[in-house]
């Protein structure tokens, strides 16, 4: 008798809870709209919208390769199965052309579809969260504004029971907390203008930040550097690997153009980044870089003597002859490898982007693995296309693993201070046979206009 | 200092620095006049060679990587008398303005249909993005790549290089 009522106890708050997580994760259907005519929307709402949209990067994840702008398809691969971007154009039966502002806005405060449906955080909500009522509307005239595409995505590849989007509000209980921003009192506006749009729109820690197992950033290790896409998002903490030390007018200069002459080429899934920024305002992408510059925070005195000694080493050697084979590294074969087939280029003769960093300067060299060197050296930078880019040839077909495991032990060891890195064989072994896929992005707005279309030149695996 | 390089199926010794790029052995110590200078710093393609079948550009890849490879050039592909299919195809669509790029442009391709001869056009648009050409001659140069393709095709046998 007792044993029933523990049981039938147990099931009535069973059933409560169900009842109150479902509450809890359920959000109505929003009505269907009709889509609202272009001319209907402020031509100086789309601009801010375009600039927005830029900073949000949205067109890198909503675009497929040689895809139409914005209409989605491409597979977004996730420790949990592959998921696919959605058509963000004004389409009204596969884009959101059916979508109300206020549906779009609920989608990027709370992560639902107009449907009331859970979305995925592969959409990073967890940072749109904070985008501003004014912003969204922005956006929202932006996108409906743009070339309609019918084009139905494919649908996610995700096993049970990651397919169940309800149990979405239980991650958003456990890691989600729902905006707006509030700026913070005492801050300088430029400050709090910078962490708006780098923490919301301009998502940097989607890739900047480590995740945890289920797929969220950790807080406590807030841009302090992560894999994805097999390169490296490298630390923009205190932990920054930059020889010389970033501040806020570098930074700046770097995200709107795409390159720095002491800090070398945006490359990589980066590349698309800066490609955006150019053609963001002038005004937020100096808030950024001033707020990412304060997170980085005051290099000490002996990282600011560090940056000097890489400095005056790169101007010693780009004043110098060039470099002859000296074997004073014990490593030989990495030297005649790189004296031979990079300082040409590399010896900061000509600095970038039309010609190679000097790699005192390289932060590549310098970071806790050499993933990215890996490949830019397999893949090369490919040319943007019709206009001026940074470029770098690709070795794929010349260098094996032994040879570039000898050319990065060399460059690890003649540039950086760093401790050798442990791993490279590995890395370098499971790129070449293809076990790590690197997706390669062309260099286009790496000097001018960002493309309309997508920048990388592989699909995702 | 002596290198040993097997360049279209003959090995041989070649007095020359390890340093040296491959495009300057072939040119000046070979004879190989097919692969061109172009820009000497991996821009242009029109030193494109095959390395084990693999596209490669010879004006920046020093012969002390290549022991032990087999390297291909266009003059591997064929003869005067009996052209490879890549050769009898840009022959056949007259692929050539001033032909300088050509020799790059074919061993690109080549190294492309020999991976996969039913390669479409899309497939070998995306894969000549390296090498440019300054006449615009590129439509017959895709047209000649798919010929090729296509003899390829019809005689499986044929494709190989040397």
């Amino acid at each position: 008798m007792t044993l029933l009522r523990i049981v039938l106890g147990l099931v009535v708050i069973l059933a409560i809870g169900t009842a109150a997580f479902i509450g809890y994760a359920w959000h109505s259907r929003l009505d269907p709209i009709d889509p609202p005519a272009k001319a209907s929307l402020d031509a100086k709402l789309l601009a801010r919208g375009a600039e927005l949209a830029a900073i949000g990067n949205c067109n890198v994840c909503h675009t497929a390769p040689n895809g139409e702008a914005f209409a989605g398809g491409l597979g977004i691969p996730t420790p949990f199965g592959t998921i696919y971007s959605t058509n963000i154009t004004p389409d009204p039966e596969t884009g959101i052309g059916r979508w109300s502002e206020e549906a779009f806005s609920r989608a990027m405060r709370k992560g639902v579809d107009r449907e009331g449906r859970h979305l995925y955080p592969a959409f990073p909500y967890d940072h749109f969260t904070l985008v501003s009522d004014e912003d969204n509307r922005a956006l929202y005239a932006f996108l409906m504004t743009r070339k309609s595409v019918s084009a139905k995505s494919p649908a996610n590849q995700l096993p049970f029971p990651f397919n169940v989007r309800m149990l979405l509000a239980g991650w958003k209980a456990l890691f989600f907390r729902e905006g707006p921003y509030l700026p913070e009192p005492g801050r300088p506006a430029e400050w709090n203008r910078g962490r708006y749009l780098a923490e919301g729109l301009g998502h940097c820690g989607a890739c900047h930040t480590p995740r945890n197992r289920l797929g969220a950033e950790i807080s406590d290790q807030h841009f302090a550097g992560a894999e994805i896409e097999n390169w490296t998002a490298y630390a923009i903490d205190s932990g920054s690997p930059a020889p010389l030390p970033w501040d806020a007018e570098s930074l700046a200069f770097y995200l709107r153009h795409g390159w720095h002459d002491r800090h070398g080429v945006s490359r990589g899934p980066m590349a698309p980044v800066t490609a955006n920024l150019g053609a963001a305002s002038e005004a937020d992408v100096k808030a950024i870089a001033a707020y990412v510059a304060e997170v980085m925070g005051r290099p000490s005195k002996e990282r600011l003597a560090q940056g000097e000694a890489a400095l005056a080493a790169a101007r010693q050697e780009r004043e110098a002859a060039p470099l002859r084979r000296t074997g004073e590294t014990g490593n030989g074969a990495g030297e005649a490898i790189f004296v031979s087939a990079c300082q040409g280029c590399h010896d900061g003769r000509r600095p970038p982007p039309f010609g190679g960093l000097n790699l005192h300067l390289s932060t590549a060299v310098n970071a806790p693995n050499a993933q990215n060197i890996i490949n830019v050296t397999l893949y090369g930078l490919p040319a943007a296309r019709g206009e001026p880019s940074a470029m770098m040839p690709a070795y794929r077909g010349v260098l094996n693993e032994n040879q570039l495991v000898a050319l990065l032990d060399y460059m690890r060891e003649r540039f950086s201070r760093q401790p050798a890195w442990t791993d490279t064989r590995e890395r370098v072994s499971s790129t070449l046979r293809g076990e790590r896929k690197v997706p390669v992005y062309r260099m286009d707005g790496t000097t001018h206009a960002p493309p309309e279309t997508s920048m990388r030149t592989a699909p995702w695996p | 200092m002596a290198v040993t390089l097997t360049v279209n199926g003959r090995t041989q010794q070649v007095e020359a620095d390890p340093e040296t790029p491959l495009l300057y052995v072939l040119r000046d110590h070979l004879e190989l006049n097919g692969a061109k200078y172009g820009c000497g710093i991996g821009q242009c393609g029109s030193c494109t060679v095959m390395v084990d079948g693999e596209a490669v550009l010879s004006c920046v890849t020093p012969v002390l990587l290549l022991e032990g490879r087999r390297v291909t050039t266009v003059e591997g592909l064929g003869t005067l008398e009996k052209p490879g299919p890549m050769q009898q195809a840009f022959i056949e669509e007259q692929a050539a303005q001033c032909g300088y790029c050509i020799p790059g442009m074919m061993m690109r391709a080549q190294a492309l249909l020999q991976a996969d001869p039913s390669a479409n056009e899309a497939a070998i648009r995306a894969h000549l993005e390296p090498n440019l050409c300054r006449c615009g001659t590129h439509m017959r140069i895709i047209k000649a790549v798919m010929r090729a393709g296509e003899i390829m095709r019809q005689n499986p046998q044929s494709g190989g290089a040397s």
